[in-house]
């Protein structure tokens, strides 16, 4: 579904991501853990092609995406949930989903409304005055309408309450049995360690492990190391 | 006294519905596209000429309204498709350098068509007359003039907060990185917008003819006036930019029978006013 080969970017001078190569296989869901500033917001801006990359292919199902406008990577099946959730905060949450719909979508306004009640009942209130974590569904809705076949999440559960973060990863797994490719930014190990089939640590622009996640659960010193778990 | 105040006060209302339509204009463009654009007057002047040229060889006004702003707005497509979006990449500088000698090219290119005299258009013969207000009369066509640019005002209004490309501006208002994420051509988004701003300028332009005339660099007292009552309306807000039009211009129109001298500076006032109570305008988003 996703290969990143060697990818190299930043920011003006300032280098960041330094020869990142991860793969993604099809219906599957990798997480990628790293410390603050490790790199792992970059690495998703360089996929969804708001970071262009300086070095290095990414693939998207073998066909190189690298150098495309973000909306032509949309387009192409990628959708991207940021960190700080951006939702058009003076739109409605109506609003907010019509805009992302496509007609091919098989994440319809309605089915949305399903899988989020809690959005379903908010639907005409400006999205600004949401909670955070109504906030968060809104964009993971709002990804979830354009249609996607990989979604990039990142750090989902930041900043929520631990029955929120609960729904967010019901609601991750759901996407994933419905067939969904994703990649998972995260610093909550638990989360990620239950909803992937694969792992990369990432530190200073650098994957410095890949495996499952049953390793990494294991690898008390690479948590201790990469992600400052206590041990 | 009162009679005149009331004219005074319709005045204020026509001058306030051109500022409103070409604030409305520019806080899209501004607000939204980040280029401070100041042709915006220079699109008013051309508008009010190609009205004045429509209407003069056709012989029909209403089509001078509808043909001068869709002219200007397909001109601002171009400018926008060939120059402003490619410069977007230069930087900004670049974009309001190129905004300020297109004021030179437009006016140079009226001068070279219509020639640098003033133009004195006569009011349309069917808006003939006016009501009396008191012992004053108060021209038909200036009530004609409050009417389509709030009818045209309330239009772009419906268009923008109730249809889904609307929604797709306000979202490109706040955050177009995230709109272009949901696989939207954002570049060609601003096209359209800034071709709707500038159309807005050139209604005003075609507008006001009859009142006022036209000069070659009419329009540069009101690219400072559009910004002065964007940024009284709060950047990128539409609704803002009415109000403080119509502000500006009841403002304007009232300080110029308590004291004329004032009538410029008031406008000033007014926004410092306003920016001390509320810095991020009166209907500020950022
Ligand atoms: N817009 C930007 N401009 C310049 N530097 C940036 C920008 N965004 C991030 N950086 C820098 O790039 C590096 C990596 O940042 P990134 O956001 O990718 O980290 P992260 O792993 O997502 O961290 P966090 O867990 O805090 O979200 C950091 O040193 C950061 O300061
Ligand atoms: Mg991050």
């Amino acid at each position: 579904m996703l290969r990143l080969d060697d990818v190299h970017s930043g920011y003006g001078q300032s280098q960041v991501l330094k020869g990142i190569s991860l793969e993604l296989a099809d219906g599957q869901v990798a997480a990628l853990l790293g410390r603050n500033g490790a790199g792992k917001s970059t690495t998703v801006k360089t996929i969804m092609g708001l970071v262009p990359p300086r070095r290095g292919a990414v693939l998207l199902e073998g066909r190189r995406i690298d150098g495309l406008p973000p909306s032509r990577i949309s387009r192409l099946g990628v959708a991207y949930v940021p960190e700080q959730r951006r939702i058009f905060s003076y739109l409605t949450v109506r609003e907010n989903l019509s805009i992302a719909e496509r007609p091919q979508s098989a994440w319809s306004v309605a089915r949305l409304c399903e899988m989020f009640p809690r959005l379903a009942a908010l639907m005409r209130q400006r999205a600004g005055t949401l909670s955070g974590g109504e906030q968060q569904m809104l964009a993971i809705a709002r990804a979830l309408a354009t249609g996607p076949r990989l979604l990039l999440l990142d750090e989902p559960s930041q900043g929520l309450a631990p029955s929120i973060v609960d729904a967010v990863v019901d609601s991750i797994a759901e996407m994933r049995s419905g067939g969904l490719s994703i990649l998972l930014v995260e610093q909550n190990l638990e989360v990620a360690l239950d909803l992937a089939d694969s792992v990369y640590l990432i530190d200073q622009g650098n994957i410095v492990f890949s495996g499952s996640g049953r390793e990494l659960r294991m690898r008390a010193d690479l948590q201790a190391r990469y992600l400052g778990v206590e041990t | 006294m009162w009679s005149l105040l009331t004219v005074q006060l319709l005045n204020g209302l026509v001058l306030g519905m051109i500022y409103a339509l070409a604030a409305a204009g520019l806080t899209l463009i501004f607000g939204m596209l980040d280029i401070p654009n100041f042709a915006h007057g220079a699109f008013y002047a051309l508008g009010a000429y190609l009205a004045y040229t429509v209407a003069e060889k056709s012989g029909s006004v209403a089509l001078a309204f509808v043909l001068a702003p869709i002219a200007v707005g397909v001109l601002g497509l171009a400018v926008d498709t060939f120059f402003l979006r490619r410069l977007a990449r230069a930087g900004h500088v670049y974009q309001i350098l190129f905004t300020l000698g297109a004021v030179l090219v437009i006016q140079e290119t009226i001068v070279l068509l219509w020639g640098a005299d003033s133009l004195s258009v006569d009011v349309p013969s069917y808006f003939a007359g006016g009501v009396e207000v008191g012992l004053v009369l108060f021209p038909y066509y200036r009530l004609f003039l409050v009417a389509v640019g709030a009818l045209t005002i309330a239009a772009v209004w419906l268009a923008l907060e109730r249809t889904r490309y609307g929604a797709i501006i306000r979202a490109g208002i706040e955050d177009p990185d995230m709109v272009s994420c949901l696989g939207i051509d954002v570049a060609r988004l601003f096209m359209v917008v800034f071709g709707l701003g500038v159309a807005l300028a050139g209604l005003a332009g075609a507008l006001i003819v009859p009142v006022r005339g036209g000069q070659p660099a009419m329009g540069t007292q009101l690219t400072g006036l559009s910004f002065v009552v964007v940024v009284i309306g709060g950047m990128g807000s539409f609704a803002g930019a009415v109000a403080g039009g119509l502000l500006v211009g009841v403002t304007q129109a009232l300080m110029t029978v308590f004291y004329p001298p004032a009538s410029q500076v008031g406008v000033f006032a007014a926004m410092a006013a306003v920016l001390l109570v509320r810095p991020q305008g009166l209907f500020g988003i950022r």
